[in-house]
């Protein structure tokens, strides 16, 4: 929502363009190897991800512009992995404030300030504030150079029907509805996803009780990109707040609704005026603001059972709502859109078996309980469910003031990436290693001469072997093999020895590590992460 | 801990009890539960412990 007077996507530091709907109608009914229902964050990035492996699709909204307002503002280091994989990172980088530290404080006072893991050997920080609108754009950006993709805007797909080996999608725009049969789908049409209930099916899970306001202002604040949490404070009394610094003066200000409080009331503008007003009179700032947006959000973790039904994929909200606590709802989805692209683009190339497309499921509903687990943790502590809950809170709040030790409770342990351990494409371990990232996990950072680890990885798998002799006998045309120095910071990051391999997934995820590989092992482990083992 | 300690223990808890006065009461115990919890480091222990200090409860 935004103030009287200005128009939804009015905003006070970013121009929203304009989409048309298709003008020329004569091919509008061609079939596509991929059809993309919604262009969020999402979509888009599927749609980029597939033309790096060099498949088309076509893409529709319902939408003339970008979402409104800046929603998810918190980008994670993983889902830098993924913009600079799709050829988007660098305006990313520009623009966004990269961040380490959190501070939390408990009736004003400062109880906790952690920091996030990095170091000189990570290429990224572990989180970067964005707002959603430049999110959208870049990645558009990106999209128009690509010839690979076709945007149909103010189009809406309204009903989908299977095909023998495909889907018909019927797509209704200003100028008229047609119908257009796709191979495969990607379903990244949001919370409200109309595919999802075209398909009769539901997410599943709970609704928390928390309710918070999100309203961004611009102001000139001066406090470095460092996110607080107040607990009880003097401006909400028993509630909780956020502060989030964003590029261009924002600032984004999370409050918590008390129990009962009425949700129409607490977006009213003058009250969010005057809910705002005291939060930054807590603050310290004196200085004049303007209102820019504001939105209520409450915590749930629903998710579908399953995220594929037949040729169609969910990917994004349309298949998971995670809470904000986490900031895991919008990298989760770009996570989502990265994994299916890698496997949908090797399957319509003809390389991957059907077990390759069966795997997006556990892997990436995996990693939305995974988010579930630690976000309904953070959600415990934010907002109390019970008596019980809300009196231990409270007790750790309260001893931290003393008691360091008790801070700790606050630490909202946001960025642990996710291991695909239990993925049926990804092999058991090597017990022969001690330490170093397990199959499944993602590939760690190291420094590599000038620049880093992940800059060698290749366009599909990559090889990392620290035994030239293993590089000259595996040969792929999907893979790319890296070799590395014995004893050199890489070697150590993966606890590798003279011998040690590591075969990375195109995601960056891997696939497999030996102490003593060979061309035939490395073939298997490929050939298993593909999906063609039990074909 | 002889009698004596537990003793002690006992009738400062009591004095502490009525100083924080009846709203703040549980806030207090639970505070100083965390508190001892970490001293003695064995959240095993404590969590045994905490279904022992629950029986005989009647609600
Ligand atoms: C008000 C609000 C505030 C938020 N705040 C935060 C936050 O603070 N932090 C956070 O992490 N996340 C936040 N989120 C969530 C975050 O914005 C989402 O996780 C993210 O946008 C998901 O991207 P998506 O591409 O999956 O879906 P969306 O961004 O929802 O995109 C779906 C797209 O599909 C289009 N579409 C829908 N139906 C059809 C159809 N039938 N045909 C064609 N197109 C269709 C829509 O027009 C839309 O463009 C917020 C969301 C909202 C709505």
């Amino acid at each position: 929502m935004r103030p009287a007077g200005r128009a939804e996507t009015d905003s006070l530091y970013f121009d929203y363009p304009h989409f048309d709907a298709p003008k020329d109608r004569s091919r509008l009914d061609a079939s596509a190897p991929v059809a993309i229902v919604g262009a969020g964050p999402v979509g888009l990035t599927a749609a980029l991800a597939l033309a790096r492996d060099g498949i088309a699709s076509v893409m529709f909204d319902a939408k003339s512009t970008f979402n409104d307002g800046s929603r998810a503002i918190c980008i994670a280091r993983q889902s830098y992995y993924i913009l600079e994989r799709i050829g988007a990172v660098a305006p990313f980088l520009e623009k966004s404030l990269g961040w380490t530290t959190g501070r939390s404080f408990y009736r004003g006072q400062q109880i906790l300030e952690f920091e996030m893991p990095d170091s000189p050997r990570e290429k990224y920080r572990p989180m970067y504030n964005i707002e959603q609108q430049y999110i959208e754009q870049y990645l558009w950006d990106a999209i128009e150079r690509e010839p690979l993709i076709e945007t149909r805007w103010q189009s809406e797909v309204t009903g989908i029907e299977d095909l023998d080996g495909g889907v018909r999608l019927t797509v209704r725009d200003p100028n008229g509805s047609y119908d257009i049969a796709a191979d495969w789908v990607l379903a990244a049409d949001g919370a409200r996803s109309s595919v999802r209930k075209l398909r009769g099916l539901s997410l599943k899970g709970e609704n928390y009780e928390g309710r918070y306001v999100i309203a961004d202002v611009q102001m000139d604040h001066d406090y470095p990109t460092i996110r607080r949490a107040l607990f009880d404070p003097d401006c909400r009394r028993g509630g909780t707040v956020l502060v989030h610094k964003q590029p261009d003066n924002i600032w984004r200000i999370d409050y918590q609704l008390r129990d009962g409080e009425d949700e129409a009331d607490a977006v009213a503008e003058d009250n969010v005026r005057a809910s705002v007003a005291a939060v930054l009179a807590d603050l310290g700032f004196t200085g004049d603001w303007e209102l820019e947006w504001w939105s209520v959000y409450s915590a749930n973790t629903l998710a579908l059972d399953d995220y594929r039904d037949g040729r169609i994929f969910f990917i994004g909200d349309s298949a998971h709502i995670v809470p904000i606590f986490g900031v895991r709802g919008l990298n989760n989805g770009l996570a989502d859109a990265q994994n299916i692209a890698w496997k949908l683009a090797r399957m319509i190339e003809g390389q991957a078996g059907e077990a390759l497309l069966d795997s997006y499921t556990p892997e990436r509903r995996g990693a939305t309980l995974d988010v579930f687990a630690n976000a309904s943790k953070s959600a415990r502590f934010m907002t109390p469910p019970t008596p019980g809950w809300q009196l231990m809170r409270d007790a750790a709040l309260n001893l931290a003031l003393t008691h360091p030790f008790a801070g700790e409770l606050a630490n909202p342990r946001q960025m642990t990436p996710y291991t695909y351990a239990d993925s049926p494409i990804v092999s058991p371990d090597d017990p022969g290693f001690y330490g170093g990232p397990v199959p499944g996990a993602p590939l760690p950072e190291a420094r590599v001469g000038d620049g880093f680890l992940s800059d060698l990885s290749g366009p599909g798998f990559t090889l990392i072997t620290f035994d030239p002799d293993l590089a000259e006998t595996v040969a792929d045309s999907d893979l790319t093999t890296v070799a590395l120095q014995p004893g050199s910071e890489a070697a150590e990051v993966l606890a590798a020895g003279p011998e040690s391999a590591y075969l990375v997934r195109p995601d960056g995820h891997i696939v497999s590590r030996w102490t003593r590989p060979s061309s035939t092992l490395v073939c298997e482990a490929l050939k298993r992460s593909l999906g063609r083992d039990r074909t | 801990m002889t009698p004596r300690d537990v003793e002690t223990v006992y009738e400062a808890l009591a004095l502490k009890l009525d100083a924080v006065g009846d709203t703040q009461r549980e806030l207090f115990l639970a505070k100083l539960a965390l508190l001892l919890s970490h001293d003695l480091g064995d959240a095993e222990r404590v969590c045994l412990r905490i279904d022992e200090a629950a029986l005989n409860i009647d609600s």
